[in-house]
């Protein structure tokens, strides 16, 4: 892909250059149909997201008896009764907590071993390292049904059934906290190698090497140079490695099966075969879950997107 | 580097190793031994649990042909309609002022967990047109109101109800009402790695296309396209990997009721709710299986990638 690059203004002016008088009426009767598209395309993706969040603030009986469309038009009636609902009596204030405590020491966890590995892979010749590294890429594939039935076995049997004190759960094995960083660490290392590998490698050689002339030693140049230059990859890689674990349901239905450690994803998925058509519940707490998600969004996008770029690879 | 101990880098992949060891390694290895033996992972059955998958003789209880055939389903209509509506989506984007916004409108399901996005679905398809989004529409315009994820018609008999009301294997309404779900949920992702392709597109090869006389349906055939192959590739091989893996969302959307159970949403019922290791790790077994092609190819790419580094 590569191209001779434009400035983003040049061809913007290239392309509107007029070729008649009256060029650009009818350019907008021309694009006509390209606009009604777009806002078309627009509309279908965000209705089901607004139908949502329309609904997590209105009345159960306006819920139940007529459609989310009605309560733009008719008097404006909205309540935060469902989510103080699903807050207080549904577990869902827990369930944030439990994410939370789930998604953010995984996220440094997963960032640290693999920066680790990944410095190893771009920086230091050993032998075995190309086939170590395409072990790595096949991992990125494997599906993680292949080693739940092992994992919870092992679980099992090395389960450490002493409570953790403030954040609760076991300390080790199932139901427990630790236990599930571990997992998802390990989950998130194939994807996180190969990302940093590849930005790492990326560096300029000339830096780095009169680093080392210098004197300096691994830890010095990995800690002064390496490091604060990745930021940006990091900062993705972090958002990506958060939001992957954040919105995870699988593993957390394997190892965290007890109530009060489940987070958002587990609690919902309950809630959804106890109360599958009580949509005050189920609108409300699902709003819960994606608001974290969707700041992050709005707030990094460009990060997030450079995540998903870099992600193309990863299943 | 000079005077480096041999030790050193293996001290630094050491946790990385350790962890991928115990968590992906050595429980992909066992998950294969345990599924040459028995419901109890006790005694050895040799290939028995594979031919309980192929010959399926339980179709009311794990119904292995319906998932596989699902499955399939998924890979192709999942994959194909994902692709080309990201592709012209950004391509449509890429020629309005409000790009910025109108990708974000599109991208930000990627952002949402797919329990998140099983709600938000549930209740658009819900029966009920008084409160369902997509049944009211239907039955403004004169329509029946269908239950979406129950409904295991074929779909042209709902759309225009003559000839036979089923098709064999899974072309069922309900597959197609999941399968849009998946669809809205990675557009986003096809759209934005398209984008980026497209913007890498030199605007001079465009404009001399179009000095030549092609029209914008040419230009989209003969040049957007074939340029952005291999991104097209990498995009589809990623949806391909979803697609396989696929399990959030028929979980909590349907539970694999009504034949819209796939290969890991039988998995999770046959080693975690029936508890028979031996089929349930033939299933993840089939699951890597099916994987594999996928991964020789990025493989593949990834080797070429460093040749011409």
């Amino acid at each position: 892909m590569q191209a001779v690059k434009m400035p983003a203004g040049y061809r913007r002016a290239a392309r509107s250059i007029p070729r008649a008088v009256g060029h650009e009426v009818r350019s907008l009767f021309v694009r006509l149909p390209l606009h009604a598209t777009i806002v078309l395309l627009m509309a279908v993706w965000s209705i089901p997201t607004i139908a949502l969040l329309v609904s997590s603030f209105r009345d159960p009986i306006a819920i139940a008896a007529n459609g989310w469309w009605n309560a733009v038009t008719s008097p404006f009636e909205f309540t935060l009764q469902n989510y103080q609902r699903v807050l207080e009596q549904r577990g869902m204030g827990r369930a944030f907590t439990n994410s939370l405590i789930i998604s953010a020491p995984v996220t440094v966890l997963v960032i640290m071993v693999a920066a680790f590995a990944a410095y190893a892979f771009a920086w230091m010749r050993f032998p075995g390292r190309n086939i170590l590294f395409l072990v790595m890429v096949a991992l990125l594939v494997v599906p993680l049904q292949m080693t739940l039935i092992p994992v919870l076995r092992l679980y099992t049997n090395i389960t450490i059934t002493t409570q953790v004190p403030l954040i609760g759960g076991n300390l080790f094995g199932v139901s427990s906290f630790p236990g599930i960083w571990v997992a998802h660490t390990a989950y998130g290392l194939p994807f996180a190698i190969f990302l940093l590998r590849n930005f790492f490698g990326s560096l300029p050689r000339d830096l780095i090497e009169s680093a080392y002339l210098d004197g300096a030693s691994d830890v010095g140049v990995f800690f002064r140079i390496i490091i604060p230059l990745s930021v940006p990859a990091i900062a993705a890689l972090a958002i990506f490695q958060f939001l992957w674990v954040w919105n995870d349901l699988l593993v957390a239905l394997i190892l965290l099966g007890r109530a009060d450690l489940a987070p958002m994803t587990l609690t919902i998925t309950n809630l959804v075969s106890s109360f599958g058509s009580q949509y005050q519940l189920l609108t409300a707490a699902a709003f819960i879950s994606m608001a974290l998600p969707l700041v992050i969004f709005f707030a990094l996008q460009r990060y997030f997107v450079q995540g998903i770029l870099a992600g193309a690879v990863k299943g | 580097m000079i005077g480096r101990r041999w030790w050193a880098p293996w001290l630094w992949l050491a946790p990385a190793i350790v962890l991928l060891g115990t968590y992906l390694v050595y429980p992909s290895i066992d998950t294969f031994r345990r599924s040459l033996l028995d419901a109890r992972s006790q005694d050895f059955v040799g290939f028995d649990n594979y031919d309980f998958i192929i010959r399926n003789p339980l179709p009311f209880v794990a119904d292995t042909h319906s998932a596989l055939l699902n499955n399939f389903l998924w890979l192709v209509l999942f994959t194909a309609l994902t692709v080309s509506l990201g592709l012209v989506i950004a391509v449509l984007t890429s020629r309005v002022r409000y790009e910025t916004a109108a990708k974000a409108a599109i991208f930000i399901p990627m952002a949402i967990s797919f329990v998140a996005a099983a709600v938000i679905w549930r209740f658009m398809y819900e029966f009920n047109a008084n409160i369902g989004t997509v049944n009211a529409l239907i039955t403004r315009l004169g329509g029946d109101a269908t239950a979406w994820l129950q409904n295991t018609n074929a779909p042209y008999y709902w759309l225009i109800q003559e000839g036979p009301r089923t098709l064999p294997g899974p072309i069922q309404l309900n597959n197609f009402a999941l399968i849009t779900v998946g669809v809205w949920m990675w557009t986003g992702f096809a759209m934005v790695v398209l984008s980026a392709g497209l913007k890498g597109i030199s605007t001079e090869v465009l404009e001399a296309a179009r000095v030549d006389g092609a029209n914008e349906w040419q230009i989209f055939w003969r040049v957007i396209v074939p340029i952005l192959s291999p991104t097209i590739a990498v995009v589809a091989t990623t949806l391909v990997i979803n697609a396989l893996k696929l399990f959030d969302l028929i979980w909590v959307m349907t539970g694999g009721r009504f034949q819209t159970d796939v290969v890991a949403t039988l998995f999770f019922k046959e080693a975690f709710v029936v508890r028979n290791f031996g089929v349930g790790a033939a299933l993840a077994v089939v699951l890597l299986l099916l994987v594999v092609p996928v991964m020789l190819i990025s493989i593949r790419r990834f080797q070429f990638q460093e040749e011409i580094r």
